[in-house]
Protein backbone atom coordinates (compact mmCIF):
# COMPACT_ATOMS: atom_id res chain seq x y z
CA UNK A 1 0.00 0.00 0.00
CA UNK A 2 1.24 3.45 -1.30
CA UNK A 3 0.75 6.74 -1.15
CA UNK A 4 2.17 9.90 -3.35
CA UNK A 5 2.23 13.01 -1.88
CA UNK A 6 3.29 16.87 -3.58
CA UNK A 7 4.47 20.22 -3.03
CA UNK A 8 4.01 23.60 -5.18
CA UNK A 9 7.56 23.37 -6.34
CA UNK A 10 6.19 20.04 -8.60
CA UNK A 11 8.29 17.62 -6.61
CA UNK A 12 6.04 14.47 -5.73
CA UNK A 13 7.06 12.01 -3.11
CA UNK A 14 5.76 8.24 -2.52
CA UNK A 15 5.78 6.40 0.75
CA UNK A 16 5.65 2.77 0.84
CA UNK A 17 6.57 1.27 3.98
CA UNK A 18 9.12 3.57 5.72
CA UNK A 19 11.07 4.11 1.92
CA UNK A 20 10.21 7.61 0.27
CA UNK A 21 10.43 7.87 -3.54
CA UNK A 22 11.22 11.44 -5.37
CA UNK A 23 10.58 12.45 -8.51
CA UNK A 24 8.78 15.63 -10.82
CA UNK A 25 5.67 15.91 -11.84
CA UNK A 26 3.96 15.46 -15.11
CA UNK A 27 3.63 19.63 -14.96
CA UNK A 28 7.03 20.16 -14.39
CA UNK A 29 8.33 17.89 -17.23
CA UNK A 30 5.84 19.28 -19.60
CA UNK A 31 6.62 23.01 -18.09
CA UNK A 32 10.56 22.11 -19.24
CA UNK A 33 9.96 20.44 -22.77
CA UNK A 34 12.94 17.83 -23.90
CA UNK A 35 14.75 16.38 -20.64
CA UNK A 36 18.26 15.42 -21.80
CA UNK A 37 20.56 15.57 -18.31
CA UNK A 38 19.74 14.71 -15.26
CA UNK A 39 22.12 15.31 -12.56
CA UNK A 40 21.39 13.04 -9.47
CA UNK A 41 22.69 13.09 -6.19
CA UNK A 42 25.68 10.65 -5.14
CA UNK A 43 24.14 7.60 -2.97
CA UNK A 44 25.08 7.91 0.48
CA UNK A 45 24.18 11.57 0.71
CA UNK A 46 22.20 13.07 3.50
CA UNK A 47 19.97 15.95 2.07
CA UNK A 48 18.08 18.72 3.98
CA UNK A 49 14.45 19.46 3.82
CA UNK A 50 14.32 21.56 0.51
CA UNK A 51 17.73 21.12 -0.47
CA UNK A 52 18.63 20.94 -4.26
CA UNK A 53 19.83 17.22 -4.53
CA UNK A 54 18.54 16.87 -8.35
CA UNK A 55 19.78 19.09 -11.39
CA UNK A 56 17.12 18.56 -14.37
CA UNK A 57 18.55 20.38 -17.41
CA UNK A 58 16.28 20.70 -20.67
CA UNK A 59 16.81 21.93 -24.07
CA UNK A 60 14.96 25.24 -22.56
CA UNK A 61 16.29 25.46 -19.19
CA UNK A 62 17.56 23.80 -16.12
CA UNK A 63 15.76 22.99 -12.75
CA UNK A 64 16.57 22.20 -9.72
CA UNK A 65 14.89 19.44 -7.60
CA UNK A 66 14.33 20.41 -4.09
CA UNK A 67 13.89 17.33 -1.76
CA UNK A 68 10.69 17.10 -0.33
CA UNK A 69 12.08 14.66 2.21
CA UNK A 70 15.36 15.30 4.54
CA UNK A 71 17.17 12.37 4.81
CA UNK A 72 19.95 9.47 3.80
CA UNK A 73 19.50 8.40 -0.12
CA UNK A 74 20.39 5.39 -0.33
CA UNK A 75 19.26 4.41 -4.13
CA UNK A 76 19.21 6.37 -7.07
CA UNK A 77 17.61 5.77 -10.66
CA UNK A 78 20.90 6.00 -12.56
CA UNK A 79 18.89 4.53 -15.85
CA UNK A 80 18.46 8.37 -16.10
CA UNK A 81 22.09 9.00 -16.92
CA UNK A 82 21.73 7.32 -20.15
CA UNK A 83 18.03 7.61 -20.89
CA UNK A 84 16.76 11.28 -18.69
CA UNK A 85 13.79 11.40 -21.89
CA UNK A 86 12.34 8.98 -19.00
CA UNK A 87 11.39 11.37 -17.17
CA UNK A 88 9.34 13.45 -19.86
CA UNK A 89 7.62 10.05 -20.57
CA UNK A 90 6.67 8.64 -17.37
CA UNK A 91 7.58 11.32 -14.71
CA UNK A 92 6.09 9.54 -11.74
CA UNK A 93 7.07 5.91 -12.91
CA UNK A 94 9.76 5.08 -14.58
CA UNK A 95 11.07 8.75 -14.22
CA UNK A 96 11.12 8.43 -10.54
CA UNK A 97 14.90 10.09 -9.46
CA UNK A 98 15.78 8.71 -5.89
CA UNK A 99 14.96 6.80 -3.05
CA UNK A 100 15.28 7.93 0.85
CA UNK A 101 14.23 6.12 4.18
CA UNK A 102 11.88 8.57 6.34
CA UNK A 103 13.08 9.73 9.72
CA UNK A 104 10.46 12.32 9.87
CA UNK A 105 6.99 11.03 9.74
CA UNK A 106 5.79 14.75 9.89
CA UNK A 107 7.27 16.02 6.75
CA UNK A 108 5.17 13.76 4.47
CA UNK A 109 2.15 13.98 6.79
CA UNK A 110 2.66 17.85 5.64
CA UNK A 111 2.54 17.16 1.83
CA UNK A 112 0.30 17.99 -0.66
CA UNK A 113 -2.97 15.26 -1.57
CA UNK A 114 -2.85 14.78 -4.90
CA UNK A 115 -6.66 16.65 -4.96
CA UNK A 116 -5.24 19.63 -3.33
CA UNK A 117 -1.89 19.97 -5.52
CA UNK A 118 -4.34 18.72 -8.99
CA UNK A 119 -6.47 22.08 -7.90
CA UNK A 120 -2.91 23.70 -7.33
CA UNK A 121 -1.76 23.09 -10.51
CA UNK A 122 -5.14 23.93 -12.20
CA UNK A 123 -4.92 27.72 -10.62
CA UNK A 124 -1.43 28.26 -12.47
CA UNK A 125 -2.96 27.41 -15.71
CA UNK B 1 4.61 48.33 -21.17
CA UNK B 2 2.70 45.85 -23.48
CA UNK B 3 4.49 44.22 -25.52
CA UNK B 4 4.95 43.99 -29.04
CA UNK B 5 2.91 42.22 -32.04
CA UNK B 6 4.21 40.79 -35.75
CA UNK B 7 1.65 40.50 -38.17
CA UNK B 8 1.50 36.90 -37.25
CA UNK B 9 1.36 37.01 -33.78
CA UNK B 10 -2.23 35.51 -33.70
CA UNK B 11 -1.88 32.97 -36.01
CA UNK B 12 1.09 31.65 -33.93
CA UNK B 13 -1.51 31.88 -30.83
CA UNK B 14 -3.63 30.17 -32.99
CA UNK B 15 -1.34 26.87 -33.82
CA UNK B 16 -0.75 26.35 -29.39
CA UNK B 17 3.14 28.72 -29.59
CA UNK B 18 3.60 29.33 -26.15
CA UNK B 19 4.67 33.04 -26.36
CA UNK B 20 7.46 35.24 -24.73
CA UNK B 21 8.65 38.55 -24.10
CA UNK B 22 11.80 38.97 -26.50
CA UNK B 23 13.58 42.07 -27.61
CA UNK B 24 10.49 43.88 -26.95
CA UNK B 25 8.08 41.79 -28.68
CA UNK B 26 5.58 39.18 -27.52
CA UNK B 27 7.22 35.79 -29.56
CA UNK B 28 6.45 31.95 -29.77
CA UNK B 29 9.39 30.16 -27.88
CA UNK B 30 8.18 26.69 -29.01
CA UNK B 31 5.36 25.21 -30.72
CA UNK B 32 3.20 22.16 -29.45
CA UNK B 33 5.68 20.20 -31.49
CA UNK B 34 8.51 20.89 -28.78
CA UNK B 35 12.10 22.67 -29.01
CA UNK B 36 13.65 19.26 -29.81
CA UNK B 37 11.23 18.13 -32.74
CA UNK B 38 11.50 21.43 -34.01
CA UNK B 39 15.15 21.77 -34.46
CA UNK B 40 15.20 18.10 -36.16
CA UNK B 41 12.02 19.17 -38.21
CA UNK B 42 14.39 22.00 -39.57
CA UNK B 43 17.08 19.87 -40.09
CA UNK B 44 15.36 16.98 -41.75
CA UNK B 45 12.62 19.01 -43.81
CA UNK B 46 11.18 23.13 -43.79
CA UNK B 47 10.93 24.97 -40.34
CA UNK B 48 8.93 28.48 -40.56
CA UNK B 49 10.38 31.73 -38.82
CA UNK B 50 8.51 34.46 -37.65
CA UNK B 51 11.50 36.75 -37.55
CA UNK B 52 9.27 39.87 -38.17
CA UNK B 53 10.82 41.77 -34.72
CA UNK B 54 14.32 42.37 -36.76
CA UNK B 55 14.76 45.85 -37.96
CA UNK B 56 14.07 46.01 -41.57
CA UNK B 57 15.33 49.28 -43.88
CA UNK B 58 16.37 50.79 -47.01
CA UNK B 59 19.00 53.29 -47.67
CA UNK B 60 18.36 55.23 -50.77
CA UNK B 61 20.93 57.81 -53.00
CA UNK B 62 23.73 57.88 -54.63
CA UNK B 63 26.19 57.96 -51.11
CA UNK B 64 23.83 55.18 -49.62
CA UNK B 65 27.19 53.31 -49.74
CA UNK B 66 30.01 55.26 -48.97
CA UNK B 67 27.89 56.22 -45.98
CA UNK B 68 27.44 52.01 -45.06
CA UNK B 69 31.05 51.59 -45.98
CA UNK B 70 32.02 53.83 -43.06
CA UNK B 71 30.45 51.90 -40.85
CA UNK B 72 30.89 48.40 -41.56
CA UNK B 73 34.28 46.44 -42.48
CA UNK B 74 32.25 45.29 -45.78
CA UNK B 75 32.86 45.80 -49.51
CA UNK B 76 29.82 47.01 -50.20
CA UNK B 77 30.90 48.89 -53.42
CA UNK B 78 31.20 45.84 -55.32
CA UNK B 79 28.17 44.38 -53.83
CA UNK B 80 26.05 43.93 -57.11
CA UNK B 81 22.58 44.01 -57.62
CA UNK B 82 20.85 40.65 -56.44
CA UNK B 83 23.90 39.83 -53.56
CA UNK B 84 23.84 40.16 -49.89
CA UNK B 85 26.87 40.27 -47.18
CA UNK B 86 26.84 39.59 -43.37
CA UNK B 87 28.38 42.46 -42.12
CA UNK B 88 28.97 44.18 -38.44
CA UNK B 89 28.46 47.84 -37.03
CA UNK B 90 31.67 48.09 -35.09
CA UNK B 91 32.71 50.73 -32.47
CA UNK B 92 36.05 53.03 -31.84
CA UNK B 93 37.38 50.42 -29.71
CA UNK B 94 37.00 47.36 -32.56
CA UNK B 95 33.40 46.16 -30.71
CA UNK B 96 30.49 45.41 -32.45
CA UNK B 97 27.71 47.21 -32.08
CA UNK B 98 25.56 44.54 -33.59
CA UNK B 99 25.94 42.31 -36.38
CA UNK B 100 23.65 42.43 -39.71
CA UNK B 101 22.73 41.59 -42.93
CA UNK B 102 23.10 44.01 -46.32
CA UNK B 103 22.07 43.35 -49.44
CA UNK B 104 21.39 45.13 -52.77
CA UNK B 105 18.52 46.22 -54.92
CA UNK B 106 17.73 48.55 -57.71
CA UNK B 107 17.05 51.41 -55.30
CA UNK B 108 19.06 51.40 -52.74
CA UNK B 109 20.90 48.95 -49.75
CA UNK B 110 18.61 46.86 -47.45
CA UNK B 111 20.01 46.44 -43.88
CA UNK B 112 18.43 43.65 -41.68
CA UNK B 113 19.01 44.32 -38.04
CA UNK B 114 18.85 42.66 -34.49
CA UNK B 115 15.18 43.25 -32.96
CA UNK B 116 16.69 44.07 -29.70
CA UNK B 117 19.24 46.70 -31.02
CA UNK B 118 17.24 47.98 -34.12
CA UNK B 119 16.17 51.48 -32.13
CA UNK B 120 20.07 52.28 -31.21
CA UNK B 121 20.96 51.05 -35.18
CA UNK B 122 19.06 53.16 -37.21
CA UNK B 123 19.90 56.00 -34.64
CA UNK B 124 23.37 55.25 -35.25
CA UNK B 125 22.83 55.15 -39.41
CA UNK B 126 20.49 58.56 -39.22
CA UNK B 127 23.26 60.28 -37.72
CA UNK B 128 25.76 59.23 -39.33
CA UNK B 129 24.26 59.55 -43.08
CA UNK B 130 26.17 60.78 -45.63
CA UNK B 131 25.70 63.83 -48.70
CA UNK B 132 22.31 62.67 -49.88
CA UNK B 133 21.39 59.20 -48.17
CA UNK B 134 18.53 58.73 -46.40
CA UNK B 135 17.22 55.98 -44.14
CA UNK B 136 13.73 54.21 -44.85
CA UNK B 137 12.86 52.70 -41.84
CA UNK B 138 10.04 49.76 -42.93
CA UNK B 139 8.13 48.13 -40.04
CA UNK B 140 5.28 47.97 -42.60
CA UNK B 141 7.37 44.87 -43.69
CA UNK B 142 7.09 40.94 -41.96
CA UNK B 143 10.25 38.86 -42.25
CA UNK B 144 9.53 34.91 -42.54
CA UNK B 145 12.42 32.50 -42.50
CA UNK B 146 11.90 29.58 -44.49
CA UNK B 147 14.54 27.11 -43.69
CA UNK B 148 15.88 23.65 -44.44
CA UNK B 149 16.71 21.21 -47.16
CA UNK B 150 13.16 21.36 -48.11
CA UNK B 151 12.63 25.44 -48.31
CA UNK B 152 13.41 25.22 -52.16
CA UNK B 153 10.52 22.39 -52.74
CA UNK B 154 8.42 24.51 -50.80
CA UNK B 155 9.20 27.48 -53.19
CA UNK B 156 8.70 25.26 -56.30
CA UNK B 157 5.66 24.48 -54.82
CA UNK B 158 4.73 28.08 -55.07
CA UNK B 159 5.32 28.38 -58.29
CA UNK B 160 9.06 29.34 -58.20
CA UNK B 161 11.95 27.23 -59.32
CA UNK B 162 14.89 29.23 -57.60
CA UNK B 163 17.27 25.83 -57.09
CA UNK B 164 19.66 27.82 -59.18
CA UNK B 165 19.53 30.89 -57.22
CA UNK B 166 22.87 31.17 -54.94
CA UNK B 167 23.25 31.19 -51.02
CA UNK B 168 23.22 35.13 -50.06
CA UNK B 169 21.47 36.13 -52.97
CA UNK B 170 18.51 38.15 -53.27
CA UNK B 171 15.67 39.04 -55.40
CA UNK B 172 12.07 40.09 -55.44
CA UNK B 173 8.63 38.29 -56.72
CA UNK B 174 5.27 37.51 -55.94
CA UNK B 175 4.48 34.67 -53.62
CA UNK B 176 1.13 33.59 -53.53
CA UNK B 177 -0.47 36.81 -54.77
CA UNK B 178 2.29 39.24 -52.74
CA UNK B 179 4.91 41.55 -53.43
CA UNK B 180 8.03 40.07 -51.33
CA UNK B 181 11.85 40.27 -51.22
CA UNK B 182 13.72 37.06 -50.81
CA UNK B 183 17.14 36.37 -49.86
CA UNK B 184 18.84 32.51 -50.38
CA UNK B 185 19.95 32.78 -46.57
CA UNK B 186 19.05 32.85 -43.11
CA UNK B 187 20.57 31.55 -39.41
CA UNK B 188 19.93 27.83 -39.04
CA UNK B 189 22.83 26.82 -41.12
CA UNK B 190 20.50 25.37 -43.50
CA UNK B 191 19.64 26.27 -46.84
CA UNK B 192 16.26 28.61 -47.18
CA UNK B 193 15.24 31.97 -47.59
CA UNK B 194 13.88 34.93 -45.57
CA UNK B 195 10.93 36.53 -47.02
CA UNK B 196 10.02 40.17 -46.29
CA UNK B 197 6.36 40.92 -47.19
CA UNK B 198 4.12 43.62 -46.56
CA UNK B 199 2.15 43.02 -43.05
CA UNK B 200 -1.06 43.75 -44.87
CA UNK B 201 -0.07 40.24 -46.64
CA UNK B 202 2.00 38.19 -44.11
CA UNK B 203 -0.82 36.65 -42.57
CA UNK B 204 -1.83 34.93 -45.77
CA UNK B 205 1.32 34.06 -47.37
CA UNK B 206 2.14 32.40 -43.81
CA UNK B 207 -1.17 30.81 -44.25
CA UNK B 208 -0.05 29.19 -47.63
CA UNK B 209 3.53 28.32 -46.29
CA UNK B 210 2.12 26.38 -43.08
CA UNK B 211 -0.45 24.61 -45.54
CA UNK B 212 2.64 22.85 -47.09
CA UNK B 213 3.57 19.09 -45.83
CA UNK B 214 7.14 19.66 -45.49
CA UNK B 215 6.70 22.99 -43.64
CA UNK B 216 6.08 23.22 -39.54
CA UNK B 217 6.32 26.62 -37.62
CA UNK B 218 9.85 26.53 -35.06
CA UNK B 219 10.08 28.91 -32.20
CA UNK B 220 12.67 30.69 -30.56
CA UNK B 221 13.91 27.99 -28.74
CA UNK B 222 15.02 25.81 -31.74
CA UNK B 223 16.07 29.18 -33.75
CA UNK B 224 18.70 29.08 -30.80
CA UNK B 225 20.16 25.28 -30.83
CA UNK B 226 19.94 25.45 -34.72
CA UNK B 227 22.12 28.40 -35.06
CA UNK B 228 24.69 27.04 -31.93
CA UNK B 229 24.88 24.17 -34.02
CA UNK B 230 25.66 26.18 -37.25
CA UNK B 231 28.35 27.61 -35.07
CA UNK B 232 26.33 31.19 -35.84
CA UNK B 233 27.39 33.72 -33.11
CA UNK B 234 23.82 35.44 -31.20
CA UNK B 235 24.57 39.27 -30.29
CA UNK B 236 24.80 40.68 -26.65
CA UNK B 237 25.82 36.76 -25.82
CA UNK B 238 28.78 35.62 -28.73
CA UNK B 239 29.33 38.99 -29.50
CA UNK B 240 29.12 42.60 -27.94
CA UNK B 241 30.52 46.05 -28.09
CA UNK B 242 33.87 44.81 -26.25
CA UNK B 243 34.35 41.77 -28.35
CA UNK B 244 36.32 42.36 -31.46
CA UNK B 245 35.51 40.58 -34.83
CA UNK B 246 38.77 39.23 -35.01
CA UNK B 247 37.96 37.75 -31.01
CA UNK B 248 35.17 36.36 -32.69
CA UNK B 249 36.92 34.54 -35.03
CA UNK B 250 34.84 36.36 -38.03
CA UNK B 251 37.67 37.58 -40.52
CA UNK B 252 35.79 36.00 -43.42
CA UNK B 253 33.33 38.64 -42.74
CA UNK B 254 36.15 41.43 -43.61
CA UNK B 255 35.94 41.94 -46.73
CA UNK B 256 39.48 41.47 -48.78
CA UNK B 257 39.00 45.16 -49.75
CA UNK B 258 38.85 46.47 -46.74
CA UNK B 259 41.66 44.71 -44.99
CA UNK B 260 45.18 45.89 -45.14
CA UNK B 261 46.56 45.92 -48.51
CA UNK B 262 42.81 46.15 -49.71
CA UNK B 263 41.51 48.88 -52.69
CA UNK B 264 39.88 50.59 -49.66
CA UNK B 265 42.13 49.60 -46.78
CA UNK B 266 40.70 50.41 -43.23
CA UNK B 267 37.48 53.66 -43.50
CA UNK B 268 35.48 52.10 -40.86
CA UNK B 269 35.50 52.71 -37.24
CA UNK B 270 37.83 51.04 -35.30
CA UNK B 271 39.57 49.64 -38.40
CA UNK B 272 43.16 50.64 -36.54
CA UNK B 273 42.42 48.24 -33.89
CA UNK B 274 40.64 45.38 -36.08
CA UNK B 275 43.17 45.38 -38.41
CA UNK B 276 46.05 45.30 -36.31
CA UNK B 277 44.82 42.29 -34.75
CA UNK B 278 43.99 40.73 -37.97
CA UNK B 279 44.32 37.64 -38.52
CA UNK B 280 45.44 36.20 -35.20
CA UNK B 281 47.33 39.29 -32.81
CA UNK B 282 44.46 38.52 -30.03
CA UNK B 283 44.97 37.48 -26.47
CA UNK B 284 41.42 35.51 -26.53
CA UNK B 285 39.27 33.90 -29.19
CA UNK B 286 35.74 32.41 -30.11
CA UNK B 287 35.91 28.69 -29.90
CA UNK B 288 33.44 25.69 -29.93
CA UNK B 289 33.08 23.78 -26.90
CA UNK B 290 32.39 19.92 -26.34
CA UNK B 291 31.46 19.14 -23.45
CA UNK B 292 33.17 15.80 -22.54
CA UNK B 293 29.85 14.57 -20.31
CA UNK B 294 25.86 14.62 -20.63
CA UNK B 295 25.43 17.67 -18.81
CA UNK B 296 24.75 20.77 -20.90
CA UNK B 297 27.31 24.00 -20.00
CA UNK B 298 25.22 27.32 -19.98
CA UNK B 299 26.00 30.75 -21.09
CA UNK B 300 28.30 32.82 -18.09
CA UNK B 301 29.78 29.06 -17.03
CA UNK B 302 33.63 29.72 -16.34
CA UNK B 303 36.56 27.95 -17.97
CA UNK B 304 39.60 26.66 -16.52
CA UNK B 305 42.47 25.03 -17.75
CA UNK B 306 42.82 22.48 -15.36
CA UNK B 307 40.42 19.86 -13.18
CA UNK B 308 41.99 21.10 -9.58
CA UNK B 309 39.87 23.65 -8.02
CA UNK B 310 43.44 24.54 -6.14
CA UNK B 311 45.74 25.30 -8.89
CA UNK B 312 43.44 25.43 -12.09
CA UNK B 313 43.51 28.99 -14.22
CA UNK B 314 40.08 30.92 -15.07
CA UNK B 315 41.11 31.18 -18.82
CA UNK B 316 37.38 31.76 -20.24
CA UNK B 317 33.53 31.53 -19.98
CA UNK B 318 31.03 30.00 -22.46
CA UNK B 319 28.95 32.38 -24.06
CA UNK B 320 26.19 30.42 -25.65
CA UNK B 321 25.18 26.25 -24.41
CA UNK B 322 22.74 23.95 -24.59
CA UNK B 323 22.04 20.66 -26.05
CA UNK B 324 22.47 19.54 -29.57
CA UNK B 325 19.47 17.61 -31.17
CA UNK B 326 21.07 16.39 -34.45
CA UNK B 327 24.48 15.11 -32.68
CA UNK B 328 22.32 14.09 -29.52
CA UNK B 329 25.00 15.70 -26.99
CA UNK B 330 25.67 18.99 -25.35
CA UNK B 331 27.69 21.98 -27.39
CA UNK B 332 28.64 25.06 -26.40
CA UNK B 333 31.14 28.54 -27.91
CA UNK B 334 32.83 30.97 -25.66
CA UNK B 335 35.85 32.73 -25.62
CA UNK B 336 39.35 30.97 -24.24
CA UNK B 337 42.64 32.80 -24.10
CA UNK B 338 44.78 32.30 -27.28
CA UNK B 339 46.92 29.58 -25.79
CA UNK B 340 44.05 27.35 -24.96
CA UNK B 341 41.91 27.59 -28.12
CA UNK B 342 44.11 24.92 -30.17
CA UNK B 343 42.30 22.49 -31.43
CA UNK B 344 42.00 19.40 -29.46
CA UNK B 345 42.66 20.90 -26.38
CA UNK B 346 40.76 20.34 -22.85
CA UNK B 347 39.30 22.44 -21.04
CA UNK B 348 37.32 22.60 -17.81
CA UNK B 349 33.82 24.66 -16.93
CA UNK B 350 33.09 25.01 -13.42
CA UNK B 351 29.31 23.81 -13.08
CA UNK B 352 27.89 23.76 -10.13
CA UNK B 353 31.12 23.23 -8.14
CA UNK B 354 32.27 20.30 -10.17
CA UNK B 355 35.03 21.02 -12.99
CA UNK B 356 33.48 18.81 -15.84
CA UNK B 357 35.82 18.84 -19.16
CA UNK B 358 35.21 20.27 -22.59
CA UNK B 359 36.82 19.58 -26.16
CA UNK B 360 38.04 22.37 -27.77
CA UNK B 361 36.25 22.14 -30.98
CA UNK B 362 35.38 23.61 -34.38
CA UNK B 363 32.44 26.10 -34.20
CA UNK B 364 30.08 24.82 -36.63
CA UNK B 365 29.12 21.70 -35.19
CA UNK B 366 26.90 20.54 -37.92
CA UNK B 367 27.85 20.95 -41.24
CA UNK B 368 26.17 24.00 -43.26
CA UNK B 369 24.19 23.42 -45.95
CA UNK B 370 23.87 26.24 -47.97
CA UNK B 371 23.67 26.31 -52.05
CA UNK B 372 26.46 27.95 -53.45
Amino acid sequence: MSETKFTNDHEWAQLEGDVVTVGITEYAQAQLGDIVYIELPDIGRTVDLYEESAVVESVKAAGDLKSPISGEIFEINDVLNDEPELVNQDPEGEGWFYKIRLEEPEEFAKLQDRATYDAFVESLA
Amino acid sequence: MTDLTTALTELHIENGAKMVPFAGYSMPVQYPLGVLKEHLHTRSKAGLFDVSHMGQAMLTGKDATTTLEALIPIDVENLEIGEQRYGFFTNENGGIEDDLMVSRWENGLMVVVNAACKDQDFAYLQANLLGDTRLTLMPERALIALQGPAAKDVMARLGHDLSEMKFMHCRALTLSGADCLISRSGYTGEDGFEISVHNDDALALAKTLQADEDCEWIGLGARDSLRLEGGMCLYGHDLNADTTPIEAALNWAISPARRKGGAREGGFIGAEIILEQMPTNITRKRVGLKPKGRAPIREHTQLFDGDDVESAKEIGVVTSGGFSPSLGQPIAMGYVSKQNAKLGTTVYANVRGKLLALEISKTDFVANNFYR
